[in-house]
């Protein structure tokens, strides 16, 4: 932890909403200008994020960069921020994915490109705020602000379906938030009954002794909130279509980021608020994860539009994800911490891959395509490797997470290990059927002979996913020092928790002791 | 001198960056001696630890060396890191010495493929991952080099990626080896999780193997199983071979580096460096046994029926896998690197010189459309010749030594059976059928080409023919390393790999022996004392049904022409089953892939299309009808909408009224 008392979160938070009220006042004619406008602002915000890293102190398992203002002081609402071991890396891939998706966004966004890129800047900015929120209203807002950008993102700037695609995104996540809004409201009440205290920070209500019937429920409706978004099966329906419909940029964003804060959800809140319940959870969570593995794997094998594949790609990568988390070891956790990163990395490249051969060929059907390899041999090249990364190749970064991940599973419950490790199979079976229908074989269509390989702007592009599929493949340790007090941390609060709460509840059940009674006892507090 | 083991793979690596990052801007020479050069290398390197361990005692033949930490977390402690031993060693120098040559031989081979660079990136890399495997000093660098080389070939067997059939295959090899993989690394969870609580948290082996001994022999056999499923797939065993065949896809240097010399013996190379595990887990040991026995015989009566050159040689090489496994299977794990190694010299050659006759033929496969090539191309004529007399395993050359040791183990061994031997030994007749079949199709007789490809007909150029002649003066001396006792030989190549596999196992007390293996075990042991005669008349019995084997292609193919295609009418239904490869392919076709492809679309159908998009759809229009009856009370009338306050203030009103009562 730092001493510093520069604020570096709400600079992160605000400085892209500078950037679009500034864009706000550009000329819309001035389409080049706008552009590299938003590139450098969001280049200059990747490089404020970065202090971040170096500054995070990664012996210490506390919350860091901590600010705190009170905002509604009657009813507990507070602007409360700071990052642990796990936002601060999701925090660093999002400011690290926008620039990309500025990039890319050159030469697809041909209208409204002012709009487009204010939205864009907006969308930054709710989901650092959601990342580094500890206030629940606080979190809430930020949360419900992402769905707007998003929402205009695929329903403006989408395929041909995307006023449907739009809504039915809207409409399921809204489902879900809106239990979230009950839920966070009870636990505020439940909370000053408890204490008398009126407030809305997590870090306080973490401290909550909570009824485990309640708890249960409460749980479930957090749950399921962050299960839409993950998209945990059989929640994933709305995915495929958003992804399917969203321009290149609103894909990336959305499988390497706003999925992640469903799981990123489950961590920060759902787990530590409910430990409980969490863990009476286990079966449940591991048996729909490992659905989602295998059913998102089989139908990738049916999929012939390579977005739609890619979407559904992520239902079973995201499988990994959750069941990582839920085997409550270190292995699991940091795998599935990793595996976020990698996803964000593997399946946004492979987006921004589809987005190109959609730039030059307007059509995402696998038949449309055939044997690009031929006129496009490093653009084959860059494919490979980010394919390779997706089924998890030894070396490349998404070995690293689903070995953590597999081995978790495998360590906490011998019979999940072993069917979620036949997505292994399935992962290479999709993967490398596409890309051979892809990629391989003879140009069949005329209008493919001529295909141009990729140009600097997309070799910029590739080189700096490559690069970083390998940097996390073969030095993991750059980014597990940030984050390996806080998962142990988090592990060891959260482990203790249930402990606490299953000898509370033996004891009520002999002594008829009611739990409040716990409360005055101290918890292991480890700075949540 | 082993300090510098990680120059090994280091070499291959700058090769593959260089000519990968070259953008296909270098000319071809540059290339060739990019790659090539990086082997040699390499090589020297292997040479001279190789060299410097013979001076060392048997015991100070071991280097190991942490490079960085690779994947940390929690307990788990698995670090970068290299180690060199006398296993290693010999893999090493089988590796990059035939690597070598097999580069060389490509320079010529793939002289006018347009794909010249990309051909060497790959082949490049293929060796470093292969170096990588076998000099890893844990586990999962292990595995690693084990999905890298997997990776390679997937590469190299799509290298005309163009071709639906190379590209199928391609695919194929790597998701067949995907499945053992799944073994694998369930094998890896299970010891890490195992062994974890007794302190091995780094997967290294110099640290599994002291601990070894926690382990109960059922999580033994367990474990064991598991890795010998990854070795199935890599090595090509009933019944995850079937890509192996298909690989022949690739350019024939690539068949003969990866596909026969090197990567699909990694599953006996694992095997022999986890002896220590598959030691005391006696049952794997008799199902590896077992499988390399059925596997021996099975792919080799294939190879009976086949037409294509590559592929009765890619049934040869799953055969001759099937030997080293027997070898490792019944304990004897030096004499399964011995069969690795000389393996690597003459089937290495076999696959060149089938390429020297393809690029002799414009490309022709098919062995009815030779023959007659013995005057026409001598010296891949003559190398051929002495590669085929080495897997034959006639007295003198490298391919007797290696299968007679494994044979006379596989009878000897505690863990051996003489069933097992039974098998060895027919499909050492076949083995001598089929290739000489092979031999004499292709060299002797008519020459049955169309005139053209006749005309055409030309020895190749001399960067192809010195590695052919290299590697038949291995595939003759390689054999001299390990003569057995018997024969006045030290058998050196055992004795070498002493401090790793440790001694040979019919010295070795053990236990949880089935019964008759113990009793043969005591023949054995009786044997072994009472002069050996024993061995003596084995190794007779094989060579004698190696040289009737002969004997019978020479009947068949050279004596007497008609005879095959009588025998082909006579057994017309057995033919087309043995022809069509007993139809496993189609069987494998029809159960799995299209059985996954029709649950795919089922579930596509009931589960999202039909049970969830129905609940989430219906949810939407359950909605609408609600709204549609709700909408009734919104009738416009200010009235209507006043009595409604008014009952509800009404309730609200009595319900507060009542509240304290109740």
């Amino acid at each position: 932890m730092t001493d510093m008392n520069f604020p570096f979160l709400s600079v992160l938070i605000f400085f892209p909403l500078l950037g679009a009220i500034a864009l706000f006042f550009a000329d819309r004619k001035q389409v080049r200008f706008i552009r590299i406008f938003t590139l450098v602002w969001t280049l200059l915000e990747f490089a404020v994020s970065l202090p971040l890293y170096w500054y995070f102190d990664e012996t210490w398992n506390g919350i860091q960069f901590l600010e705190r203002m009170d905002w509604f002081p009657e009813w507990g609402v507070s602007y409360l921020l700071g990052i642990d071991g796990i936002s601060l890396l999701l925090i660093l891939l999002t400011t690290f994915l926008t620039v990309l998706c500025v990039l890319c966004s050159w030469k697809a966004i041909e209208q409204h490109v002012k709009e487009y890129h204010i939205t864009f800047l907006f969308l930054e900015m709710a989901m650092i705020g959601a990342l580094s929120a500890l206030d629940l209203v606080l979190f809430y807002i930020f949360w419900e602000l992402m769905l707007v950008p998003m929402y205009l993102l695929i329903g403006i700037w989408g395929g041909p379906k995307r006023i449907y695609a739009a809504i039915k995104f809207f409409l399921y996540t809204m489902a879900g938030s809106v239990l979230m809004l009950v839920a966070i409201l009870a636990l505020y009440f439940h909370y000053h009954h408890e204490t008398g205290i009126y407030t809305f920070n997590v870090l306080e209500l973490y401290k909550a002794n909570i009824p485990l019937l309640k708890q249960y429920w409460l749980f479930a409706a957090f749950a399921f909130s962050f299960a839409i978004k993950v998209p945990m099966f059989p929640f994933h329906t709305w995915l495929p279509d958003a992804h399917t419909e969203a321009p290149t940029a609103g894909s990336v964003i959305l499988a390497g980021v706003l999925l992640k804060m469903g799981t990123y959800g489950f961590l920060r809140f759902a787990i530590p608020l409910f430990p409980a319940a969490a863990f009476a959870a286990v079966p449940l969570i591991s048996i729909l994860a490992i659905g989602g593995i295998i059913y998102g794997a089989i139908m990738c094998l049916m999929q012939t539009d390579v977005k739609r594949l890619i979407a559904y790609s992520s239902v079973s990568h995201l499988g990994y994800v959750m069941l990582g988390m839920f085997a409550f070891n270190l292995q699991g956790l940091e795998g599935s911490i990793y595996q976020m990163l990698n996803h964000g990395i593997s399946t946004g490249g492979l987006f921004l891959i589809v987005g190109m051969i959609y730039e030059r060929r307007h059509t995402r059907m696998i038949a449309d395509f055939g044997g690009l390899s031929k006129p496009m041999p490093v653009f084959a090249a860059f494919f490979m490797i980010i394919t390779l990364s997706s089924i998890a190749l030894p070396g490349t970064n998404g070995f690293v997470g689903e070995f953590l991940i597999l081995l978790g599973a495998f360590r906490s419950n011998m019979v999940y290990g072993i069917l979620a490790t036949t997505g292994v199979v399935l992962g290479a079976a999709y993967m490398l059927w596409m890309f051979q229908r892809v990629m391989f074989g003879q140009v069949k269509k005329e209008e493919n002979r001529k295909l141009l390989d990729v140009d600097k702007r997309e070799a910029v592009i590739l080189c700096t996913i490559v690069l970083f599929v390998f940097l996390m493949g073969l030095y993991p340790k750059m980014f597990f020092k940030k984050m390996d007090a806080t998962a142990a941390g988090y592990l060891e609060y959260v482990k203790g928790r249930n402990a606490f709460y299953s000898l509370a509840t033996a004891d009520q059940k002999t002594t008829e002791m009611p739990l409040l009674a716990y409360a005055a006892k101290p918890t292991t507090d480890k700075g949540y | 001198m082993a300090d510098y083991i990680w120059l090994i793979p280091f070499f291959p690596a700058v090769g593959f960056l260089i000519n990968g990052l070259s953008c296909n801007k270098t000319s071809k020479t540059f290339v060739s001696w990019v790659a090539c050069g990086a082997l040699f290398f390499s090589f020297l390197v292997s040479a001279a630890i190789f060299v410097n361990f013979l001076q060392l005692p048997a015991e100070g033949r071991i280097f190991e060396k942490d490079v960085f930490d690779w994947i940390v977390s929690g307990e788990l402690a698995v670090r970068m890191g290299f180690k060199i031993d006398a296993l290693s060693v010999i893999m090493c120098l089988v590796v990059t010495g035939v690597g070598f040559l097999i580069h060389v031989y490509s320079v010529g081979y793939m002289h006018d493929d347009p794909g010249f660079t990309r051909y060497f990136t790959y082949l490049n890399l293929f060796v470093f991952m292969m170096l990588l495997l076998v000099t890893g000093n844990n586990l999962l660098l292990m595995f690693v080099g084990w999905e890298g080389v997997g990776l390679c070939s997937y590469l190299l067997i799509g290298f005309w990626y163009e071709k639906d059939s190379a590209s199928n295959a391609g695919k194929k090899a790597f998701i067949v080896n995907r499945i053992g993989d799944f073994g694998f690394l369930l094998g890896i969870f299970l010891l890490f999780v195992s062994l974890g609580t007794q302190g091995v948290w780094t997967l290294k082996f110099s640290e599994i193997q002291p601990n070894a001994h926690l382990l109960s022999v059922p999580l033994a056999t367990a474990i064991t199983m598991l890795f010998f499923v990854g070795a199935v797939g890599k090595s090509a065993q009933i019944p995850l071979y079937v890509w192996l065949p298909d690989a022949m896809e690739g350019p024939t240097p690539v068949s003969s580096l990866i596909h026969a010399a090197t990567m699909v013996t990694a599953g006996v190379y694992m095997i022999a460096r986890l002896n220590f595990l598959y030691s005391m887990a006696p049952d794997t040991l008799f199902v590896v046994a077992l499988i390399g026995a059925l596997t021996a015989i099975f792919a080799a009566s294939i190879g009976f029926a086949q037409y294509d050159i590559k592929k009765v040689l890619a049934y040869s090489t799953i055969s001759q896998l099937g030997y080293m496994f027997v070898g490792v299977g019944v304990g004897a794990y030096a004499a399964g690197i011995f069969h690795l190694m000389t393996h690597a010299f003459f089937k290495g050659l076999l696959f060149l010189g089938a390429g020297s006759v393809m690029h002799a033929m414009s490309g022709e496969l098919d062995m009815r459309n030779m023959g007659g090539l013995r005057k026409k191309i001598p010296i891949t004529y003559w190398t051929f010749f002495i590669a085929c007399l080495a897997i034959a395993g006639i007295p003198g050359l490298s391919g007797f030594f290696s299968k007679d040791e494994i044979l006379w183990k596989a009878f000897s061994s505690p863990h051996g059976h003489p069933g097992i031997w039974l098998l060895g030994t027919v499909a050492a007749g076949m083995t001598a059928f089929y290739m000489f079949r092979l031999l004499f199709r292709t060299f002797f007789g008519e020459c049955r080409a169309s005139d053209e490809v006749k005309h055409h007909i030309h020895e190749s150029p001399k960067i192809m023919t010195v590695p052919l002649i290299i590697l038949a003066a291995l595939s003759i001396a390689g054999g001299y390393l390990g003569v057995p006792h018997i024969l006045g030989g030290g058998n050196r190549i055992e004795r070498f790999l002493e401090p790793v596999l440790g001694p040979p196992q019919h010295a070795v007390a053990t236990r949880d022996m089935s019964i008759t293996a113990s009793a043969w075990a005591s023949v054995g042991a009786e044997e072994a004392a009472g002069g050996g005669s024993l061995e003596l008349i084995l190794m007779a019995t094989s060579v004698l049904i190696g040289l009737f084997g002969i004997y019978l292609a020479y009947l068949f193919y050279v004596k007497n022409p008609e005879l095959p295609k009588r025998f082909t009418e006579r057994f017309r239904s057995l033919y087309r089953v043995v022809n069509h490869k007993y139809y496993v392919d189609e069987f494998y076709e029809a159960i799995f892939v299209r059985g996954l492809l029709k649950v795919g679309g089922g579930l596509m159908r009931v589960v999202d299309d039909g049970m969830i998009e129905g609940s989430v759809n219906g949810t939407g229009s359950l909605m609408k009808r609600m709204g549609g009856i709700i909408r009734l009370i919104e009738t416009g009338y200010v009235q209507a909408y006043a009595f409604g306050i008014i009952v509800g203030a009404i309730f609200v009103a009595g319900y507060l009224i009542m509240k304290p009562i109740m």
